[in-house]
């Protein structure tokens, strides 16, 4: 067995991976916040502002990211979610259960976000255009997911039905997306066009990017903090999780 | 025909299934009153003026049939699930993606079935434009196999539990999404004197792509939840 | 400051679409955190339970 090979059993390893991922969330959760703070400043602060929408479109430095990191997290969580299945790997199934509830909070957050946006910009708290109307589908699959694997008492098996419910999702994502597009050209006439064609400039494109880094991050950081935390219920009954529930005393974090 | 023969084992199982449902069926009548009950209850909530239900009236069969799909969808595999049918189907040596599409043609024929020869009712109701019937009719009849089919697998991952029934109209809801609009969709386009070939087209697609995909779709889902 | 805040009269929108992000994934930070603790007691007393029973033939 090569290196490599056996660096990737290892890190499949329910002990070790543990310990890894303990060792790397904090630092993650340190860079997304910082990055996520020189992004806010960058957006909030020094870019300036946009001679069609005003301050208004200073939305997009957390809408923007938010509904990239929803689509990046259903890609994750399936590609997890078909390793899962095919290989039945318990460090798969836990890292695409865990991936479902951070996806669903920047799903959530891009559709609040969306909304409030919409409000100055469009003069209605919601419309149902295609991207808002398909967003609004994918937090219902994320909860769909959600909601599978938590109602049935085996977690392994509960994982193996989630994800696999997960991979008929992602199927159903494009024709979702097509559909509601074809929806809303049938009522063009009502449909208000959305934010025209304008330039974004340098001074608003950093933020973006710098904070769409941040959500990746923190993507990250949160998958291996609740990763962690299903390891143990998985291996509760296991001697390295019994070690590592002594350590813990009782009440320290 | 061979007894032990696939074609004999679907044959009974397309019997057994008959014979179930017609000593009870009286259940049959369920889902057509629970569209009824639906789709009366627009007039009362909106006015009965019927230039405001004729435009809307398309779109409230088609969710009251979808709706009332729904419910239904719990038979499919409940009666069998509860007396260990379920696992010797699965067991079986027969393809069980066969079997299980075997189920699901029975159960849109004793469920969707009556509730299509009630559609005509249910626009008359609504004032449809006589014109636009046989679009709906059309339209129900491509979509609710497809909204069967897509069911079964999400009652499938859901099977055994004892209140799935939230649980299972949040999992399919996505699914469903697609083909009400393209249903719907096509009826509409049809009263304002638009094409409604491409959207019934689109239907015709998706139920063929379904009745191949889904049994083993159906078929992995039950060994996922009966393991 | 007040200009800051007032963002162009486009403040009352910022800031609580600014507001729901923070506290969204505060609870996305803490929740974890919260489960942890409570699967670690958990397995702390099932192993408390099975020792008493040993203990006890």
């Amino acid at each position: 067995m090569n290196a490599l090979t056996l660096w990737f059993h290892k890190i499949g390893s329910p002990p070790t991976f543990y310990r890894i991922a303990g060792a790397l969330a904090p630092w993650l959760f340190g860079i997304a916040f910082v990055l996520g703070a020189v992004a806010l400043y960058g957006g909030l602060v020094m870019a300036p502002r946009d001679y069609q929408q005003g301050d208004a479109y200073r939305i997009i430095f957390i809408h923007v990211p938010c509904a990239w990191m929803s689509l990046f997290a259903y890609a994750f969580m399936a590609v997890n979610a078909f390793i899962a299945l095919v290989w039945r790997i318990k460090l798969s199934e836990l890292l695409a259960m865990a991936s479902a509830p951070i996806g669903a909070a920047f799903t959530f957050v891009t559709l609040v976000t969306g909304s409030i946006w919409g409000k100055p910009m469009w003069g209605t708290w919601w419309t149902w255009d295609a991207r808002l109307t398909s967003e609004l589908v994918l937090l219902f699959l994320y909860l769909g997911v959600i909601g599978l694997y938590h109602a049935i008492e085996d977690r392994r098996q509960a994982a193996r039905a989630a994800s696999f419910l997960a991979l008929i999702g992602i199927v159903n994502v494009p024709i979702v997306h097509f559909s509601v597009n074809w929806w809303n050209t049938l009522h063009q006439g009502q449909t208000v066009r959305l934010m025209g064609e304008s330039k974004i400039s340098g001074d608003m494109v950093w933020p973006l990017l710098v904070m769409a880094l941040a959500t990746h991050v923190w993507f990250f950081a949160s998958l291996f903090a609740r990763t962690r935390v299903g390891l143990l219920e998985l291996e509760g009954g296991k001697d390295w999780a019994r070690e590592v529930a002594l350590a813990d005393g009782g009440g320290r974090s | 025909m061979k007894p032990g023969s696939t074609f004999a084992a679907c044959t009974a199982l397309v019997r057994r299934d008959f014979t179930l449902i017609w000593r009870r069926r009286g259940d049959a009548l369920n889902p057509i009153l629970f569209a009824l009950i639906v789709v009366a209850l627009f007039p009362f909530a909106l006015g009965p003026e019927p230039e405001n239900l004729r435009r809307i009236a398309a779109g409230i069969v088609f969710v009251a049939l979808l709706l009332s799909g729904l419910l239904a969808l719990d038979t499919l595999f409940r009666g069998d699930y509860e007396d260990g049918s379920l696992e010797q189907l699965v067991l079986s040596p027969h393809p069980l993606a066969l079997l299980l599409a075997c189920k699901v043609a029975v159960h849109w024929l004793t469920t969707a079935l009556p509730l299509l020869v009630v559609a005509p009712l249910l626009a008359e109701m609504l004032n449809l434009p006589h014109g636009v019937l046989p679009v709906l009719l059309t339209a129900l009849a491509l979509a609710t196999p497809l909204l069967s089919l897509i069911g079964a697998v999400c009652v499938a991952l859901t099977v055994g539990m004892r209140r799935s029934g939230m649980l299972l109209a949040l999992l399919v809801l996505p699914l469903y999404v697609p083909v009400l609009i393209f249903g719907a969709g096509a009826c509409n386009a049809a009263q304002a004197g638009l094409a409604y070939l491409a959207p019934l087209l689109w239907l015709g697609a998706g139920l063929v792509l379904a009745v191949v995909l889904a049994p083993l779709a159906c078929a992995a889902a039950l060994k996922i939840s009966l393991s | 400051m007040t200009d800051f805040l007032a963002m162009g009269g486009y403040g009352i929108y910022i800031w609580p679409a600014y507001a729901v992000f923070v506290v969204v994934f505060a609870i996305d930070a803490i929740a974890p955190r919260l489960r942890r603790r409570r699967v670690l007691a958990d397995i702390r007393g099932k192993l408390r339970r099975r020792q008493a029973r040993e203990a006890t033939p």
